[in-house]
């Protein structure tokens, strides 16, 4: 009888991640869907218009940042994280890799405001003065953000690579193949579901950031026209209005909110779907 | 609404301890100022709470009329179907233009200000300076500063989408005090020596021109209550309004009303 | 046509590529360590950590908000690790894989990618709002637990799965109960996987921002009960360098969070091996 009733609690335990993820939509579609049907789907998603104190509900110019801001990111980080993972999981020696694999574990550690202020502090400044614009841009947003990525992006790779049996590298190596055309043409694709996991879980680390980006990207509502263009993302819309927001206002940063969090499903169910394919092989 | 809610929901669970607790709701820009106040007040009355919270100008003065905050507070004038409450002047304050000190800029006239603000002058060259691009920083959507900036500068021209935005004043004055080419309005108590403050029609912001209104850029703050103030709450303002309450709000940087 | 480059040659190119740019990668980190380090290690003084801001933090210490992030640290944990254990207990000994697992997976890995401002926005509208808990460490508690759950889910899955199948069965032939089982044998040997679980969330609570200005609130006081708004060390530090209200100041809060993390991190793995050696 305590027996059935302690799996019953257990259970109840077990559910309380996806209950408190389904609370979480509940609550979120429940505050801002009223507005997008009250200025339809259409006009909210495709306006570039925001002005939320005077009627005005536009979120399109707010996708097109934060999908910028996020290829940006993977055009940067992209290429340092798979050479960091080939490096260390194919080049490096055993003992450096042990060392090495965790501290760039360590840099997702660093509270992402501190990533935020270092951009300021440093990046900006280097953009304006060397680049033009104000500095506060897509660019540094990117920037920031691809050096935020890394970690994630490396450490899965990493595992990925040294997941691929043996036998193919040996098989390769003996035909003749040198390492690193073992690596390009047999380990890489052998890996190529584990990567490719990698890489979309950063991309939803770099679309759903928000301190960092807000404190970089300028924050402007217009379309970005340039790499230097001050942009406004998603994510930082809602951050930075909410302090006043009452109303129709709030209710559209949380419209804001679904907005993002539909993409950022997205992402984990094809991460999900592509996982499982990468287990099956 | 929903912070109106908010502060109700606040009201209630502090309602058991009626009158040694006031609440004051309201306005961002006034927030700082009067916790330090409070702080000051609460060293001389042990026992007594005054409870400073944001939320805003507009959701301060909605606060006072559902009963849920003592004192609301507001960064801008009332408006006409506001003015059934009761409203103390408790200080004055400048929105003040600031720029880059190396900028050569002093002077601007209102207009050259909106056209700024509206994307319509682009180029510090325009206004007699270098050749760069004007990045010009505004204060977010709902911020009363921003309220008032629009309704003593921009008359009904939207600020245009290319202004770069800040979410407070701190903030505005960082960007403003590390790029030459930007400007940014601030409130005239927080503006220091890495920033400029520029000459509006001709007329400098500065403790004289604020309190006499020449300063065309000035907005009081508001203490708005629901009736006239009793208890706690009117020895507060009374405490605001002293001699002492006035000093410490001149000395962070406020125009005190006397 | 090109010519074709010696495959050996090429190899050495490319390799060196990669070397250089992983150097580079290690070089960013090291240098934002350093970077903060020097300029913030001068600041921090015994004084510094025992005072608390003046002046909205332009002078003074971040003692308040050190305490504010120990009160939150302690109600997240206190709620997320019941649920996160208890969770895994499940997953691995009372169930075998089956569709309702897949979900459970599902859900908690979704619930690992949520964006912090999301959770932020949730736990505004539900504990804030919805239960009138207001600004407070309680509703940021909750809020980060739900932010938790999904790490300590999986590190206590993983341990629980590595303790070896014999010890349980010795423990079942002599008639004891599942339940005494997972208690007195299972648990004890995942302890570490555990313990790791709960070393990765303090880290967690101490690096976040948005949930806490969200359901925290920025309040300077020192927190006297659960049901305040306070601010934590990451939000101090925010505020101070964003609003560059005190630079100095911003840096040693900074460095603070940044020793904070390393330390956590190394004893995280420090952990992780221990587990590792003993189980192997």
């Amino acid at each position: 009888m305590k027996e059935k009733l302690i799996e019953k609690t257990l259970m109840l335990l077990a559910f309380s991640a996806i209950g408190a993820l389904l609370l979480m939509a509940v609550f979120i579609f429940k505050e801002g869907m009223p507005i997008i049907f009250k200025v339809g789907i259409k006009n909210f998603l495709f306006s570039t218009h925001w002005a939320p104190t005077k009627g005005h509900f536009g979120v399109s110019s707010m996708i097109v940042s934060s999908l910028f801001v996020t290829i940006g990111a993977m055009i940067i980080g992209v290429p340092l994280a798979l050479a960091c993972a080939i490096t260390l999981a194919e080049f490096a020696p055993q003992r450096v890799t042990v060392i090495l694999k965790p501290t760039i574990e360590l840099l997702a550690g660093i509270p992402s405001v501190v990533y935020g202020f270092l951009g300021v502090v440093l990046l900006v400044p280097l953009i304006r003065d060397y680049l033009g614009g104000p500095g506060l841009s897509l660019l540094a947003a990117s920037i920031i953000l691809a050096i935020m990525i890394l970690p994630t992006i490396t450490s899965i790779s990493i595992d990925a690579i040294k997941a691929v049996p043996y036998s193919y590298k040996e098989g390769s190596l003996a035909l003749g193949a040198t390492h690193w055309q073992t690596i390009r043409m047999v380990i890489l694709k052998a890996a190529r579901s584990g990567i490719i996991t990698a890489i979309i879980l950063g991309m939803a680390r770099a679309i759903g950031e928000t301190m960092a980006v807000i404190m970089v990207a300028g924050n402007a509502l217009r379309l970005p026209q340039s790499p230097l263009s001050p942009v406004r993302t998603l994510t930082s819309n809602i951050a930075l209005e909410m302090g006043y927001a009452a109303g129709d206002h709030r209710a559209a940063l949380f419209a804001t909110g679904i907005v993002l969090f539909v993409f950022i499903m997205v992402f984990n169910v094809s991460a999900n779907i592509i996982t499982k394919r990468w287990r099956r092989e | 609404m929903i912070s109106f809610f908010f502060i109700a929901l606040l009201g209630c669970r502090l309602s058991t301890k009626e009158g040694v607790v006031c609440t004051i709701a309201g306005s961002t820009s006034i927030q700082p100022f009067v916790e330090k106040l409070a702080e000051i007040y609460m060293e001389h009355h042990r026992g007594v709470i005054i409870n400073v919270q944001g939320g805003g100008s507009t959701a301060g003065i909605r606060s006072v009329r559902g009963d849920v905050a003592d004192i609301g507070t507001s960064s801008r004038e009332l408006r006409k179907e506001e003015k059934d409450l009761k409203e103390i002047v408790i200080a004055w304050d400048g929105i003040a233009i600031i720029v880059h000190p190396d900028n050569k800029v002093k002077d601007l006239s209102l207009s050259q200000l909106r056209d700024i603000f509206a994307g319509r002058i682009r180029h510090w060259s325009e206004l007699g300076w270098s050749h760069r691009r004007i990045h010009f920083v505004t204060r977010e959507e709902g911020s009363g500063t921003r309220n008032a900036f629009e309704d003593m500068v921009m008359h009904n021209v939207p600020i245009s989408d290319e202004a770069l935005v800040e979410d407070s004043n701190g903030s505005v004055r960082e960007i403003v005090a590390h790029d030459p080419h930007a400007i940014g309005y601030i409130s005239y108590g927080i503006v220091d020596q890495r920033v400029k403050a520029l000459r509006i029609d001709g007329i400098e912001p500065n403790l004289r021109t604020i309190k006499e209104k020449r300063y065309k850029l000035t907005r009081p703050f508001l203490f708005v209550t629901k009736v006239a103030p009793h208890g706690l709450a009117k020895d507060f303002i009374e405490f605001v309004l002293s001699p002492e309450g006035q000093k410490i709000l001149e000395r962070e940087g406020l125009i005190g009303i006397r | 046509m090109a010519k074709r480059i010696n495959p050996l040659m090429l190899q050495r190119i490319v390799k060196a590529q990669l070397w250089s740019l992983t150097g580079f990668t290690i070089g960013i980190l090291f240098f934002i360590i350093f970077f903060i380090s020097i300029k913030g290690l001068p600041q921090i003084t015994l004084e510094f950590l025992t005072s608390n801001p003046v002046d909205m933090g332009r002078s003074g210490g971040i003692f308040s908000t050190i305490v504010c992030t120990l009160y939150l640290i302690f109600v997240s944990l206190m709620i997320a690790m019941p649920l996160g254990v208890g969770a895994a207990i499940y997953l691995t000994e009372y169930t075998r894989e089956s569709r309702l697992t897949h979900i459970i997976r599902f859900g908690t890995e979704c619930l690992a990618g949520i964006p912090s401002i999301i959770m932020g926005l949730f736990g505004f509208a539900f504990f804030v709002m919805a239960l009138g808990l207001g600004w407070s460490i309680l509703s940021g508690g909750m809020t980060m637990s739900i932010m938790l759950l999904p790490t300590i889910i999986r590190t206590t899955e993983e341990s629980i799965k590595a303790v070896p199948y014999e010890l349980r069965e010795v423990s079942f032939s002599l008639g004891v109960t599942r339940w005494q089982t997972v208690t007195k044998v299972v648990l004890p040997s995942a302890l570490p996987g555990i313990v790791t679980g709960i070393v990765l969330g303090i880290a967690r609570c101490i690096e976040e921002t948005a949930v806490i200005i969200f359901t925290v609130g920025s309040s300077l006081r020192l927190p006297e009960s659960f049901f305040d708004s306070g601010r934590t060390m990451a939000v101090h530090f925010y505020i101070l360098a964003r609003e560059g209200i005190s630079m100095p100041n911003a840096y040693g809060t900074a460095a603070i969070l940044i020793l904070s993390i390393l330390f956590i991190n190394l004893s995280a793995y420090y952990l992780a091996r221990q587990f590792l050696k003993k189980i192997c």
